[in-house]
């Protein structure tokens, strides 16, 4: 479904991401980590076209990412990034009307069919009772359903997420990627997200992509891909992992840090 | 059952919003009506309102019909004028603060105008267009010197780089006034914003180019809505950023450098109104844009209407009542964190 080739990112004259390629099926669950400054959400950014990429290209449903208009792309792939600002007098339904927007030539008005999908993102996020509230008055997971709900209505074939749960408390973060988790079952959505905590990743994901100074350092389930060793090598941190069963999704507890002279030094990239 | 209350509320909003809009549209009426009666000679709204329909004397005919109704239409124009293109520019910035006059514009306007009046006086007719040219040059001054390769835009530069190109165009201004100190007394009143001693003839050039302008910035209400839920939520809805901020940039300048060819600088209209209308009725720029025109509309007849009766027969032109009563709005606005 999304398939990205040797891609080559960077700013100015400084290479973020070299050589990454990344292969999802149709309804799959991928989760991209790393550490800070590692391209995770470079990546993301070059997906979605906010930045553009040196070499490499991406496909979606078999086109080229490069040849699609941007309402064409906002009609394949939708966004739900960290943190989200709407104008204070704003409800969610409005909110989530603007969904529609790609599938609407510049003179269109939103039509029944349009409707309709509002209701349907309203329905399969949860946010039927929420409807007439304001978006500025939802808490941080109600707000996250809500963007998502946004996202829902482009009906699109791949969702991205930028570190969706950054600015949530353990229970709103459970709640936000057990909806996608659900979003992705139901409706057989394939859903790219980058994320920080490794236990979210491994046990909402099908498979997780491991980056270290922008580079893949390892791609596959996570029972395969969380180890003591990468995790040593790629976060310089020692971890115990506890293993269930083979479909079971490993557990990861983190133990202390080892001292940074015993591994490589990551060079930190800032704006 | 449910649905059918929800629906019953969207349409009581939609009816609260129009029934707004239309009471600002009789308060306009009313201020119009008042306006053309006021000067040395007065006249009563009923009499206005008689004149105006064609069934006045041959005095007030004389009166309102040359002097007074050209006076307040210009007013009537301007100020949706600049009450447009200021909200543009706040959609455009993400910034409630931004105005025609901080983004360098109205300076870039003025300098061409300013030269055409003091060095090649023999080509006035030419000053909308030179106007329009030189606001447009200023303002692809001020984005050139904002944008930077990673990034693009933001805001915080923009405003920076208006900042310092609206000196430059300033320095330029005053180097003009004191090159050709001969001729200034003719600018002066236009360079504070003075409607006086206009006609209907400077009605007749500067209305098609407003009525162009306010279509342009009714068909940018759709791209203008996006905006409010940022720039990165509006990339990924499909909108191609470059253009969405070059169309509607290039909206707003349009009609401000318009308004500064025909009464020059009037500051805060761009400003204030596009606040006082979002505080009315909402962000949304389908019901804050028309209500902003009619705001405009009314706030820049009541300064040049207190501009020629506050020390009649002394004239203040409206764009020195604008500077009085807006700028402490503005300081209000930023103390109370609109920015």
């Amino acid at each position: 479904m999304l398939h990205v080739h040797s891609l080559q990112i960077g700013y100015a004259d400084r290479t973020v991401v070299r050589d990454f390629s990344l292969d999802v099926k149709e309804g799959e669950v991928v989760s991209i980590i790393g550490p800070n400054g590692s391209g995770k959400s470079t990546i993301l950014k070059a997906i979605t076209r906010v930045i553009p990429c040196q070499s490499g290209k991406v496909c979606i449903a078999d086109r080229e990412l490069a040849a699609l208009s941007s309402k064409q792309l906002a009609q394949m792939m939708c966004m739900l990034c960290q943190s989200n600002s709407s104008p204070s007098d704003m409800t969610v339904e409005e909110l989530v009307s603007y969904g529609r927007l790609p599938h609407k030539k510049w003179y269109e008005r939103l039509g029944g069919e349009d409707r309709e999908i509002v209701e349907w993102a309203l329905h399969h996020t949860g946010m039927h009772a929420y409807r007439e509230r304001l978006v500025v008055s939802l808490s941080g997971g109600e707000a996250q359903r809500a963007w998502l709900a946004m996202a829902l209505a482009q009906r699109p074939k791949v969702l991205l997420l930028d570190e969706p749960t950054t600015y949530l408390d353990i229970g709103h973060q459970l709640e936000v990627l057990e909806l996608v988790r659900k979003l992705n079952k139901e409706l057989n959505l394939t859903v790219v997200m980058v994320l920080h905590d490794l236990n979210h990743a491994s046990v909402y994901s099908d498979k997780v992509c491991v980056l270290k100074d922008g580079q893949t350092c390892v791609y596959g389930k996570p029972q395969e891909v969380f180890t003591m060793e990468l995790i040593r090598s790629v976060y310089g941190v020692e971890t115990d992992i506890q293993r269930q069963g083979q479909d079971e999704a490993p557990r990861i507890h983190i133990l202390r840090k080892i001292q940074e002279e015993s591994r490589d030094p990551i060079e930190s990239i800032g704006y | 059952m449910a649905r059918d209350a929800h629906a019953y509320s969207m349409v009581k909003k939609g009816r609260n919003k129009a029934g707004l809009i239309a009471v600002v549209g009789i308060v306009l009426a009313v201020a119009i009506l008042v306006a053309i009666g006021i000067g040395s000679v007065r006249f009563s709204p009923l009499e206005s309102l008689l004149t105006l329909i064609g069934q006045g004397d041959d005095r007030s005919n004389t009166i309102l019909w040359d002097i007074r109704i050209p006076r307040v239409l210009l007013a009537l124009i301007i100020g949706a004028n600049l009450a447009a293109s200021g909200a543009l520019l706040q959609a455009v910035m993400l910034n409630p603060l931004a105005d025609p006059g901080l983004t360098g514009v109205s300076s870039g306007a003025a300098v061409a105008a300013l030269f055409i009046m003091l060095v090649v006086p023999g080509y006035s007719s030419f000053i909308p267009i030179a106007a329009i040219a030189g606001g447009g040059f200023a303002a692809v001054m001020v984005y050139a010197m904002a944008w930077k390769r990673v990034g693009g835009f933001t805001p915080i530069r923009i405003i920076l780089s208006g900042v310092a190109i609206n000196a430059v165009f300033g320095g330029v201004i005053g180097l003009l006034s004191i090159l050709y100190s001969d001729r200034l007394p003719a600018a002066l009143q236009w360079l504070n914003g003075s409607l006086n001693g206009k006609g209907m003839g400077d009605v007749m050039v500067i209305l098609p180019y407003s009525i162009v302008g306010w279509i342009a910035a009714l068909f940018c209400v759709r791209k203008a809505n996006v905006l409010r839920l940022g720039e990165q939520t509006a990339h990924h809805l499909g909108q191609n950023m470059n253009q969405v901020r070059f169309v509607l940039s290039l909206v707003a300048v349009y009609l401000a450098a318009v308004s500064v060819s025909t009464v020059g600088l009037v500051g805060f209209v761009g400003l204030v109104v596009p606040h006082i209308a979002r505080l009315l009725i909402g962000s949304d720029y389908r019901f804050s844009m028309p209500l902003g025109l009619m705001l405009g509309a009314i706030v820049l007849l009541v300064a040049d209407t207190a501009g020629r009766s506050l020390f009649s027969p002394l004239q203040i032109p409206a764009g020195i009542i604008m500077a009085i009563a807006g700028g402490p709005y503005f300081l209000y606005l930023m103390r109370r964190g609109g920015a």
